[in-house]
Parts: structure tokens; sequence; C-alpha cells
């Protein structure tokens, strides 16, 4: 997009039209009058309208950061239960049915309601303050992206409280999700609810990439992004093209079971392969997502606390890129076991083996960057650089599950779920808990406990392992996974019980993890605005940050801003002081997509209920469709029609309509 | 010495101008997010078909008595919204409200056809997978053209109130983008529902 020439745009009619058209910003310092007036124009009203309505985008990270724990912990108490469980051989704590639901429905909360929103929150929270921006590209996608996302989490356990959780898995292989075997509305709710929340993912997704393109600070060229930005950017575009294939696979399972069609069932010429090759060309790509911002989170903080860059950050940054384009072409891995042709099998177990080398990358440049700086030890830091050694152990029994002959001989056992377990914990929820620790000050203006923190890291750690080590050699000595219980003569009883007290010990980490994040929230050391003395933007701003983020845009000369004077790199310095002011109502700056040349001045939208609304009349449809009730049904599609007319309807304030008319 | 970057004060467009803006994005986005959607339609057909024992489809030969013409009229609509379009860009109202009609029009007529088509069917949704698929593709599609015709009649709303202008018409633009995409994303459905057997595909 280049900006329209001076004069072509203009309608007959003149001059001063052309005048609120195109406007020179102005240049100048911040004031406190300045920062007064964008304080009561960017400000959210306080009371229950204010709360509902809310576009900030600061607001809405902090509720998916505070949604995702809460999920992480019921979701950590359905694991503990499950645990004691297995305990012992020949346990019955639970019946078959009940473990069926509890470790499916544990799946399902950790991968969609906890490990993806939780990064969601914090790119939220932390991409308009990284990119000295002021909000994201649509301030009220981004509302209803979380709406949906609590809608469909209250949707999905209105099920499991109702005893119709999902019982078949997360993956939720056909033909046992078929009504002839699992006739309750378990999988109903599963299926409407995982269509529910994608809209969220996608329109999340669709907001991260216009950000990404458009609302960086004048000079924040691609090659000076942060590394949590290329994750994220990465994940959203990956997310943008696969989440319709698992709205369509859990579509077409819910019509399977709801209105007698055949795309699953063989009896009608229907393919049940075609389930897992949807659900899979979606769930494998999905992992590199819930897992690359996270790695960025490393990237990131880890030079932080080695008091220098990151080593190859171009490599980096491509090797984020590289992972995902792999990550397409690997989804047969999962289905190794099927009876497909060998050369598909082959194929597939050359690109799953190939991803090693981007990962490596990654492991690599974090390793030369510890033993290159001179690390700091803070929770954060044991938090950042205890993910090379998980990522590392997850990392290579992935490499060994890519070997076909090698994954027939493991799949369904304990080894898998190990593998992920070392995956998804090592590099999301531990770079997680990193990053609470490393942006906690940001968030809150406080610090947290930093003797605390470390009691908190070796709890969870020790407690990880334990649980999780142990159990490659249960999935060796033949346990399956995802039956309720073993027998005696198995022998592997103790070995379980390790797991047990491992996943205890766990679990009590996280619970100082989370008595830290209490205490602190009120209680910590004021932090100052920039405490840890990093490099990226948001750090030059207040803690937390004012509505508007930036009285100013700064204009960014380097990849470490705040950094620029010890490390001398360049003579040009980033420009915090001065810059554009964009006073004349809610602004924000639009650059170009690769050198982030000023573009465009946008005006933001007020704080509107209208997502609320929209979420709320999705809640219904789903709702109706559940229980085939068609009235409810049409009722929530005309709140949602009524309210995207609301939405859509050319606003004056946003200068999508002339005024000349109306 | 160091010095300190500075961005140039240089004149920029405030909000929307033209077609540019930061909605389009938002628009492509939806877009691709779209395609890929009906690419995951369009796998499952081709994938389910080459696994089956032939012959799958239930027609060897669609008629295309009535889809083809249906096809026709929903490009027309195409030029039809692109004409509209235009004449907004030049403030000429009448003109744009007749070309957003017609659009409006066609496409209701291609609804009506498509219903038609399925009701001389002689096989329902349960009949087999083929079944299955192509009701609930076409049955998409035709969701999607439901919700274009609702952004049509909006757009013609919203132009008899001389909301737009040469200038700010970034919603209308951004509208007249989805029903292009709705009339692309039909010739591939037509391609694989009513061409591939013609060509001996899971015949």
């Amino acid at each position: 997009m280049s900006p329209p020439s001076a004069t072509a745009a203009v309608a007959p009619g003149g001059s001063n039209r052309e005048q609120s058209i195109r406007r020179t910003p102005t240049i100048g310092p911040s004031s406190n009058e300045l920062r007064e007036r964008l304080q009561r124009i960017w400000e959210t009203k306080p009371g229950l309208y204010g709360w509902l309505a809310t576009v900030d985008h600061k607001e809405i990270g902090i509720r998916y950061i505070v949604t995702a724990f809460v999920m992480l912990v019921i979701g950590g108490i359905e694991a503990l239960i499950m645990r004691v469980q297995l305990a012992g051989p020949e346990q019955t704590l639970l019946t078959p049915q009940q473990y069926n639901m509890l470790f499916s429905t544990h799946g399902v909360t950790m991968i969609f309601l906890y490990a993806s929103p939780i990064l969601s929150g914090f790119s939220n929270y932390l991409w308009p303050l990284l990119f000295g921006s002021r909000d994201m590209a649509f301030p009220r996608l981004n509302a209803l992206s979380y709406w949906i996302y609590l809608a469909a989490g209250i949707f999905m356990y209105a099920g499991v409280f109702v005893g119709a959780g999902p019982n078949d898995g997360w993956f939720n292989y056909v033909p046992y999700a078929q009504f002839r075997y699992d006739p309750g509305l378990n999988i109903d709710f599963y299926s409407l609810g995982m269509i529910f929340l994608g809209i969220s993912t996608s329109v999340g997704a669709a907001n991260f990439i216009v950000t990404l393109l458009r609302m960086r600070a004048p000079g924040m060229s691609i090659n000076r992004l942060p590394i949590i930005i290329w994750g994220t950017a990465t994940a959203s575009f990956a997310n943008l093209l696969i989440v319709p294939a698992v709205s369509l696979a859990f579509f077409l399972l819910w019509l399977d079971r709801q209105f007698h069609t055949q795309f699953f069932q063989v009896s009608g010429g229907g393919q049940p392969l075609l389930w897992q090759h949807l659900f899979w060309m979606f769930g494998h790509p999905w992992v590199y997502a819930i897992v690359l911002p996270a790695m960025g989170m490393v990237s990131d903080g880890l030079p932080v606390f080695c008091r220098r860059p990151l080593v190859g950050y171009a490599p980096v940054a491509l090797a984020t890129v590289a992972t995902m384009l792999l990550g397409f072409g690997v989804w047969v891995h999962h289905m190794f076991a099927t009876g497909l042709p060998g050369l598909s099998l082959a194929f597939f177990s050359a690109a799953s083996i190939l991803i090693a080398v981007p990962s490596a990358i990654s492991v690599f440049s974090w390793i030369a960057t510890i033993w290159l700086g001179r690390p700091v030890i803070t929770a954060a830091f044991l938090f950042f650089a205890s993910t090379i050694v998980l990522f590392v152990i997850g990392g290579v029994s992935g490499f060994m599950t890519a070997s076909v002959p090698v994954d027939w001989e493991l799949t369904d056992t304990y080894f898998v779920v190990a593998h992920l377990h070392y995956v998804l914990l090592g590099i999301n929820v531990f770079p997680v808990m990193g990053a609470t620790h490393f942006w906690f000050p940001k968030f809150t203006g406080r610090m947290m406990d930093e003797r605390l923190g470390r009691w908190s890291f070796w709890t969870t750690f020790t407690g990880f392992n334990v649980a999780f080590l142990p159990m490659h050699l249960t999935g060796l000595w033949g346990m399956p996974r995802r039956v309720y219980t073993y027998p005696v003569e198995m022998g592997l009883g103790p070995i379980n019980m390790v797991s047990t007290v491992g996943s205890f010990v766990l679990a009590i980490g996280f619970l100082l993890f989370f008595i830290n994040v209490l205490r602190s929230r009120t209680r910590g050391a004021p932090a100052g605005d920039n405490p840890w003395d990093a490099y990226t933007l948001e750090w030059s701003t207040s803690s937390p940050p004012p509505p508007y983020n930036f009285a100013v845009i700064p204009t960014v000369a380097s990849r470490h801003m705040l950094w620029e004077d010890q490390l001398g790199e360049t003579r040009e310095r980033s420009n915090l002081e001065e810059g554009f002011i964009l006073d004349h109502g809610k602004e924000a700056l639009a650059t170009s997509a690769l050198d982030a040349e000023p573009q465009r001045i946008l005006h933001m939208p007020d704080d509107t209920i209208i997502p609320f609304v929209l979420a709320a009349g999705m809640l219904v449809l789903f709702s109706g469709l559940l229980v085939r009730n068609w009235p409810i049904t049409a009722i929530g599609g005309l709140i949602c029609a009524a309210d995207l007319v609301a939405w859509f309807w050319p606003r004056i304030s946003l200068l999508e309509r002339g005024p000349a008319h109306g | 010495m160091a010095e300190l970057a500075t961005a140039t004060p240089t004149p920029l467009p405030v909000g929307p101008v033209r077609d540019h803006g930061i909605g389009r994005g938002g628009m492509f986005a939806l877009i691709a997010s779209e395609a890929a959607l009906f690419g995951y339609l369009l796998f499952s057909y081709y994938y389910t078909g080459a696994s089956a024992p032939t012959p799958w489809v239930l027609e060897a030969h669609p008629a295309l008595k009535l889809a083809l013409p249906n096809t026709l009229i929903l490009l027309l609509s195409s030029v039809a919204i692109w004409f509209a379009e235009r004449a907004t860009r030049h403030e000429e109202r009448a003109k744009a409200l007749i070309g957003c009609g017609i659009a409006f029009v066609l496409g209701t007529i291609f609804v009506a056809v498509q219903m038609f088509e399925w009701k001389a069917k002689a096989y329902g949704l349960a009949k087999s997978s083929y079944a299955s698929l192509y009701y609930i593709t076409t049955g998409f599609h035709m969701a999607h053209v439901v919700v274009g015709l609702a952004v049509l009649a909006m757009l013609f709303v919203w132009t008899g109130l001389g909301y737009f202008t040469p200038t700010r018409r970034i919603v209308f633009t951004n509208g007249s983008y989805y029903w292009h995409f709705v009339d692309a994303i039909w010739l591939a459905v037509f391609t694989t529902y009513y061409i591939t057997p013609y060509l001996g595909f899971a015949t």
C-alpha cells in the first residue's frame, strides 16, 4: 500500500475535504498536559459497562492470562485425580467411563483452553507495547476473541459438569466418537464447543497478522522485531489457515451424529481416516502454534538475564518460520499405525526428522547466549533456561517417534505421554512461568518475590521430572496410555507410584507460583519502568503502562532500543522522548509492512459492548444447536446478525463515511 | 556522537482513504481463512472419492442444464457489484444503487435455483458419503451467498443513505471483495462437483 498521492484522491469540492483527509502530525516531546489529554481519551470508564465494553489490549491480555491460568489449575486437578487412580495397580477410585472423560477433558483443557489462550494473553498484552503502538489493529475484534474464548470454555465445561464432557481423547477418533458408540451429548458438547472456540482463535489470528503488518513504530523494520513477535506471527498465519480444518472436521462429525450424514461412516462409503487427516492437518501445525510464541519468550527473556543480545537473531527468526513451514507437512506422523502406504510414511517421517534442524537452531542459540553472556540467576532465568533441558529431552523422544518402526513400537504407550508432556510443559508451561516472572512488574508495577520464585521453580522442575521422566520407561515396558488401570502382574506399580508422587510435587510447585503471583500483586516491591534493565520498548513506558501506552510514538533505530548506548552498534539512537503526537481523538499510527515507514493516522474505536453481545449471541446459537432447539438457535442467530450490522455500520468517528451527507 | 532517529513529518492520510485502510487487511485475512475452509471441504471430496470403491459419485454425468447458467448468473452478479463499486468511486449514487440491486437480485436467483436443484435430486443427505459431501459443500457455499446477500443489502441501504464518498468508501469496497470471493469460490465448487465426474473422477 502506498500512500495515495496528494490530489488524485480528492473529490470535487475541494481543499476543505483535503484538509480532513490528510494531516501532517506534529512532532514533539511528551508533556503532562498531553498525557492528561490522552488519558481522558483512552481510559476505560469505571463500572460494569466499562468492564464489559473495554477494548484495551492490556485489559484483554490480562483477562486471557487469568482465565487460561484458571484452566491450567482445573486441568491440573484432573491430572492429579488420574494420578491417584494410577498410583497402584487395579485401583477403583474411578470407573473406566469416568477415567475416559477425565483424560479427555484434561487434554482438551490443557491444549485448547490453556496452552493457546495463555500465549494469546501474553501476546495481546505485549504486542502493542513491543511495537511502540497504542493498541492492536482491531481492538473490538480483540475483545470479541476473548469473550468467545470465555463463552466457549464455559460451554465445554457445562458439558463436563453435567457429566457429558469429551470422552474419546482430545483427538476424538471416529468411529468411537460416532453416535452409535457414544450416544450421550459428550461429543456434541465437544464438537460444537470446538467450532465455537475456533472462531476466537481465527479472529485473534487475523488481528495479530494485521497488527504485525501495520501497527509498528516508525523504524521497526522486520529485522528489528523481537522473537516473540516472530513466534506469535508465525503461529497466527498458521492458525488462520489450519483452524478451519478442525472446525470442519467437528462440524462433519456433529452432522454424522445428529443428521445421519455419512462422512466418516464406512457403511455409507465414508472414510474414517478423513477425520484423522483433517484433525492432524490442523493438529500438528497447532502444536507449533502453541510452542513457537513461548520459544519467543525464551529468546527475548534469556538475553536480558544474560546481559547480552541473543546469539543468532536471524537464524532463530528464520528457524521459527521454517519450523512452521515444515510443520504443515508432518501431520501423517500421527497416523503411522493406520496402514497408509510406505512411501507416504517415508515422506512424513523424513519431514518430521527434518524439524529437528530448526528446533536445534533455537536451542543452540539459547545455549550460546548463556555461554557468552554473564547470566544473572533469577527465577525467570531458571524457568527460561530449564526450557532448554526439557525441550532437548522432549525433542529427542519426538525425533525417535518420527522414525516409523520406532513409532510402531511406541505408539499409544506412556512413552508418547512422556514425550508430549516434555514438549508442552517444557516449551509452553515453563517459558510461560518465566514470562510471568519477567513481565509481572510491567503488568502490575510490582516485582514477584524472588525467593519464593526460586522455590517454586525447583519444586516444579523436580516434580515434573520425577513425574514424567520415568514414564518413558513405563511406556517402553509396555503400559498403554488411556487405560484406567493395569494388572498387578505387569509389575508397573512402583514406577507409577513414582510418577504420582512427582505429579503432587509438581502441583505444590504450581501452588507456590500462584501464591507468589497473588501476594506480589499487592505486596511486591515497587518495580519502576525497567526493573531488569531490559532492551525492548515495553520497558520504556511506565509500569503498569497508561491506557494509551506511549504519549509520543517512539522512533526505532535498532533491535535493542534501550541498550543502544551500551552496545554502541550504530551511531543512530532510537528516539523515545520525541515523536508523533497523535491526540486529535483516539489516534494511532499505521506504518508500512517491511520498513515501518509512517503510512496513515488511524482513528481507533471507542469502548463498546458490541463484541460482548456478539459472543453472547453465539453462545445462545450454539446452545440451541446442541439441544437441537431451532427457535433458540434462530434467536441466537438474529442477535448475532443484528450485532454485526451494528458493528459494521459506517461511523463518522472511524472516518468510514463522508460527513457531507448522512 | 550519537544522533537521534527522527520520523519525518509528512502529510499522512487520516483514516481509511479510498480502498486503503486497515480494514482491508482484515477482509483479506477473512477471505484467506474462508478459502482454506473450502480447500478442506474439497480435499474431503477428493480424498474420500479417491479412496472409496468406484463408482462413488452418484451421478456420473451431473446435469449442467441449471448449474451452468446459474454459474453465469453468479459471475454476472460479480460484474454488477464491480460496476456499483466503480460508481461509488465516482460518487454516482444512482448507478451504485442499481449495480448493488442487480447483484442482490442475481444472487437471490442463484440461491433459488440452487434450492431447486437440491429438491430435484433423487437422493438425500444421508444416502452416501458422496451425497453428504455434495449437500454440505454446496450448502456451505450457499450459506456464504446468503451472508453475502445480507452484506449487499446493507451496502444498498448505506449507499441509499448517502454514506459513501469517493474517499470514504472502504466499507463498500471491502463488502464487494467478499462478494467477489463468494463468486470465485463457487467456480472451485462447481468444477469439483459438476465437471470432475465427466473427467472420470470416482465414477
